[in-house]
This record gives C-alpha cells, sequence and structure tokens, in this order.
C-alpha cells in the first residue's frame, strides 16, 4: 500500500501522528501520476510547485503540534471551471485558454484554510457541457476502468484522477448530473450539494439556477469532510442560502434501521440495461435486510426532465457565455475588421461545436416570439419535477436509483449524435431541477469489469441523510475498496 | 411548437454573435431541429396553472450593506485583456473620426 491509495482520513491520522509528512504524501501522488497520466490524462494543468510550498506548510503546522484541519496536507485536484488565483482557467475550452483569474473562488478559499495541497486542475467537457469529457478543447481523458471508454462528464477529469489514485480526492461541479454521473462510471464517491450549500462565487457559470460545486473522494468518510471545508452562505453569491452547516461527519451513522427507502418506479423502465438494474436492486436489498424499508414510488414527470433541462440550462448558458467577447480576457480572434466582426470571429473560433450548439439552442428558446413556448413552458414542467419528488419526500427519507443507465461507454460512441448523448443524464437531471442533494457510491461491477453507481438523492438540505444511507451501505459491502487495475503502467520505486 | 430553418439559424446565430458557413448552418439546423422536436414533447403536458419555477429556493432580494470596499487592482485585471492601454480595454476603432 503506497500513501496515494489512501483516503484524507486515514492521511490525516497519520499525519498527526507524523507518521508521514505532507511532502512526502504529495511527492508520491505526484509519482503516482507521472505513471498513470500518460494514459488517463485527466490533468489540464499540474502545480507541483505550488502543492509542494503547501505541503511544507502543512508539514510546519503538524511539527509544531498544532491542531491541524482534517484536510491539512491532503493533496486535492481542482476541476478546471474553478478559478484558481494565478493558476490558468481554462474551463477546457479554447476561449479561456490564457485566463489566469486575478482571485479564488470561495470555495478555494475555503480549502486553503484548510492547508490543502492543490494538485492541479482537470480536464472537463468544454464549460461543463456534455456527459463523457469528450468536448474538452485540450484532450481525451479515459476511464482507468478501461482505457478505452469515457470516464463520464462533464467532471470526467476530477472523477478518473481519484479513481486512478492520481489524487487523494477533488472538486467538481454538477450541473444535470455531471459529479454523480462520472462518479458512477470511474467507480468512486461523488456528490452534488443542495443548490445554494455552498458558494458558486469564482465558480465560471453555466446554468446558474443549477450549478452546484462538489466533491469526488474514495470513500463517503472523506466525501464528508470536503462538505465540512466547502459548505456555508457567501455574501458573494446571493443564491448560497443561509442555513446552518451540520458537521457532516456526525451522519457517518453505520445503521440502516427505520431509514425509509423509495425506489422510483420510472428510473427502471426502458433504456436501463439490465446488468445495471441488477446491481441496483441488489444494493437496495443489503439496506433492506440491514433494517431500511423499501417502497416503490412514482414520480411521474421523469419522462420530461430531459427536454426541460436542455431548454433551461442551454437558456442561462447563452446569457452566461456572452461575456466571452473577446475584450477583458480569453481568447481574441486576429485582425477583426471591426467591433462586431471582433465578437463573431472570437466567438466562432474560441467555442467548440457543443458549446455553439447550447448557445443557439439557448438563445432561440430565448428570442422573441418563442420565450413563452420554450423557456416559460420549461420553467413550468421544472414545477411539476419538483412537486414529484416534493411528495415523494412526505413518504420516505431518500430515493435510491442507478446514477446513471449504463457503464461508461467506448470513446466516441456518442460524439455523433449530440441527443443520445443528452440522454446519458436521465438519471440525474430530475434531482437538478428540484435543486436536490444526490450522492453516487459504487455498487458493483457488469461483467466486462466496468464499475455501477448507486444514487441516493434527498430533500433539500438533508444531506445528512444521503451520507447515512451512503455510508451504511458502504460499511457492509466491499465495492469502494476495488481498484482499477493499472498496474502495466506502474514503474515502483 | 415550432421548428427551425436555416433562415432561423442565421437569425439565431446572428443573436448570438455566432457565424456559420452554409455547412455549418445546415448542420446546425438539422441538429436543431431534432432537438426541438425532442423537446416538443413538453407539449404532452398541460401546464396553464402551473407557475413557473426559476430557481428552488424561496430566496427575493438578497442585498447586502452598501459598503465602499477596494475591487482588484486594475493593471491585475488588465492583465487578462487581449488588448489595453492606458488603463483601458482595447477594442476595434468604433468611431469612424474621417466623417
Amino acid at each position: 500500500m503506497s500513501l496515494y491509495n489512501l483516503t484524507a482520513h486515514a492521511l490525516h491520522e497519520k499525519l498527526k501522528a507524523r507518521e508521514i509528512t505532507a511532502v512526502a504524501l504529495t511527492e508520491s501522488v505526484y509519482a503516482r501520476i507521472e505513471a498513470v497520466e500518460p494514459h488517463v490524462k485527466g490533468y489540464l494543468t499540474l502545480t507541483k510547485d505550488i502543492a509542494l510550498e503547501q505541503a511544507r506548510a502543512a508539514d510546519a503546522g503538524f511539527q509544531k503540534g498544532n491542531d491541524m484541519p482534517p484536510l491539512a496536507g491532503i493533496p486535492i485536484a481542482i476541476k478546471d471551471v474553478i478559478c484558481t488565483k494565478g493558476v490558468r482557467t481554462t474551463c477546457a475550452s479554447k476561449i479561456l485558454s490564457n485566463f489566469v483569474p486575478p482571485y479564488d473562488a470561495t470555495v478555494m478559499t475555503k480549502l486553503h484554510q484548510q492547508g490543502v495541497v492543490m494538485l492541479g486542475k482537470t480536464n472537463m467537457d468544454e464549460f461543463a457541457m456534455g456527459s463523457s469529457t469528450e468536448n474538452s478543447a485540450y484532450q481525451i481523458t479515459h476511464n482507468p476502468w478501461n482505457l478505452g471508454t469515457i470516464p463520464g462528464g462533464s467532471s470526467g477529469g476530477s472523477a478518473a484522477v481519484v479513481s486512478a489514485d492520481a489524487a487523494i480526492c477533488s472538486l467538481g461541479s454538477d450541473t444535470g448530473g455531471s459529479i454523480r454521473q462520472p462518479a458512477a462510471l470511474c467507480g468512486v464517491v461523488g456528490m452534488k450539494p443542495t443548490y445554494g450549500r455552498v458558494s458558486r462565487y469564482g465558480l465560471v457559470a453555466f446554468a446558474s439556477s443549477l450549478d452546484q460545486i462538489g466533491p469526488f473522494s474514495k470513500d463517503v468518510t472523506d466525501c464528508a469532510l470536503l462538505l465540512n471545508a466547502i459548505c456555508g452562505s457567501d455574501a458573494m453569491d446571493s443564491t448560497s442560502v443561509d442555513m446552518p452547516v451540520p458537521d457532516f461527519t456526525q451522519s457517518l451513522i453505520n445503521d440502516a434501521k427505520g431509514l425509509k427507502i423509495g425506489v422510483p418506479k420510472e428510473y427502471f423502465a426502458q433504456g436501463l440495461e439490465a446488468e445495471v438494474a441488477d446491481r441496483v436492486h441488489a444494493a437496495i436489498a443489503v439496506l433492506e435486510q440491514l433494517g431500511a424499508t423499501v417502497e416503490e414510488i412514482s414520480l411521474p414527470h421523469t419522462e420530461y426532465a430531459i427536454a426541460t433541462y436542455y431548454i433551461i440550462a442551454p437558456a442561462e448558458a447563452s446569457a452566461n457565455l456572452a461575456r466571452y467577447d473577446g475584450v477583458r480576457y480569453g481568447y481574441r480572434t486576429e485582425n477583426p475588421a471591426d467591433l462586431l466582426n471582433m465578437y463573431k470571429k472570437t466567438r466562432s473560433e474560441g467555442f467548440g461545436p457543443e458549446v455553439k450548439r447550447r448557445i443557439m439552442l439557448g438563445t432561440f428558446a430565448l428570442s422573441a416570439g418563442y420565450q413563452d413556448a420554450y423557456y416559460r413552458k420549461a420553467q413550468k414542467v421544472r414545477t411539476l419535477i419538483k412537486s414529484d419528488f416534493d411528495a415523494a419526500f412526505q413518504k420516505v427519507d431518500v430515493i435510491a436509483t442507478p446514477t446513471s443507465p449504463t457503464p461508461a461507454f467506448k470513446i466516441g460512441e456518442r460524439t455523433a449524435d449530440a441527443l443520445q448523448m443528452y440522454l446519458s443524464d436521465v438519471m440525474t437531471t430530475p434531482a437538478s431541477h428540484a435543486g436536490l442533494p444526490g450522492i453516487s457510491v459504487p455498487c458493483g461491477f457488469v461483467e466486462s469489469g466496468l464499475p455501477v453507481g448507486l444514487q441516493f438523492l434527498a430533500a433539500p438540505f438533508a444531506e445528512e441523510k444521503l451520507l447515512r444511507a451512503a455510508y451504511t451501505f458502504e460499511q457492509n459491502t466491499e465495492h469502494h475498496r476495488q481498484k482499477p487495475d493499472l498496474s502495466s503502467f506502474l514503474v515502483e520505486n | 411548437m415550432a421548428t427551425i430553418t436555416t433562415d432561423g439559424v442565421r437569425h439565431v446565430a446572428n443573436l448570438a454573435r455566432l457565424e456559420f458557413n452554409d455547412e455549418e448552418t445546415q448542420h446546425f439546423t438539422e441538429q436543431l431541429a431534432r432537438i426541438l422536436d425532442y423537446i416538443g414533447k413538453l407539449n404532452e403536458l398541460e401546464t396553464d396553472a402551473v407557475p413557473p419555477t426559476s430557481h428552488i429556493h424561496p430566496l427575493q432580494n438578497v442585498t447586502k450593506p452598501d459598503v465602499v470596499k477596494s475591487s482588484y487592482p486594475r493593471e491585475e485585471v488588465l492583465a487578462n485583456a487581449p488588448e489595453a492601454e492606458a488603463g483601458y480595454f482595447g477594442v476595434p476603432r468604433v468611431i469612424d473620426t474621417a466623417n
């Protein structure tokens, strides 16, 4: 067992006991990155100099015997959609290829207060638009469980590097499933907190009524530690909610007795692969044996979630991405004829095809004569989807579903058909509309060896119930201990 | 719900400050038409009496104290600009001084 294999909470004990140093840990993770990155390609930028400096600072604190925070000295990767002061932040887009933020996102400020070690910035679908990370302008990230398959998206880099032990944990962002789906496909834990739990200040905006930052980790305990670090209201984000943040480690309770689990029949309908359904049913049965009660529920508007999402998210994106005009930051076209020509050429050269598609879709849905038929209609259906969940949570504590209808698909398999790619998000977008917290935990493997994710959803601000359900499942199963076999790439020293 | 034509795509592209060649226009027309056709499934639902949801929390008019604070240093902000001159962002000439 090398240091890079371990969880943050296990490493914290070793750091606290001064069995290891943060510098040695950081070196161990970078050695792992060097070995696996040529094959996984999860990082866009590595920040080793900064990391070692942060590691030395953490070590100084531990040496003095200070009471150090749980994430002090822990190497963590950051999705390249989160602004990092002085470190290039590209959103995997050509249009931001040279953007160096003059400020840190609030989550970064909070992580730095803990004394984390920042390893680097991870690959993603351009502006977080996609479900496979193939929409990156820079590189394709490979799923560590099968390098011929995608890692999911849009936070595919953040999921893949944790899965490959090329980071202890990471941050991603989830708009329609961009944390939960890649977590499932890469066999790691990923959580989208309730909309409003985590400040979006410094998160480059995609769809502002849906976007939320959240953690990837190797187990549920680390997930709770990361939530403790990043949650809380922020004057810099008026949609962050002023609610007390509990100590989420208190929810790590290995007990399912009395837990009411709802299983929505609509999530087990057509399009769900049989092997995925089997693993998820088996996982729910584990919790039932441990004392949870399981009942079938109905969320009747589930089938409308994707259509609703592909109006609301592109509409908000079309407004948010209007800021990329070649004036204040980012790419500018060469030798424009005039100002209008500069806008058009800059944007047409700087954005990739999926981003243009969504800007077009969103601009259309908001244009004169169509706004009521599309955007307004979608907002009304959003109310219906939310009402389904409100009714369900009158009866149950958590909802259990597959996270993705299929395991990881082959690189290139869905890129030709935008609509087919959109339907990858069928299990995750409904909860996004309702702002619900959701977690994906590993729950087994299909015959080909690819991991399957189990998704739990809870009412707004009921993350504690999610953590309890997920922790109980994890403590009574071994799936999260499985690691992808990357030994052929490893040069052990 | 309506579908979209190549002229519609050209109009929307102009609104979005994007430009496409004929091949791209054709491509986007076909793709957007297919996606809009799928989105048309929302018309199966009667929503006249349903209020819209813009976001999930009952927050309104969140304000903060009106306190003067310093902003980011000008040179740091301009460091990201493709063109900067005399402390300002530089853009192609907007006003034609010849006339």
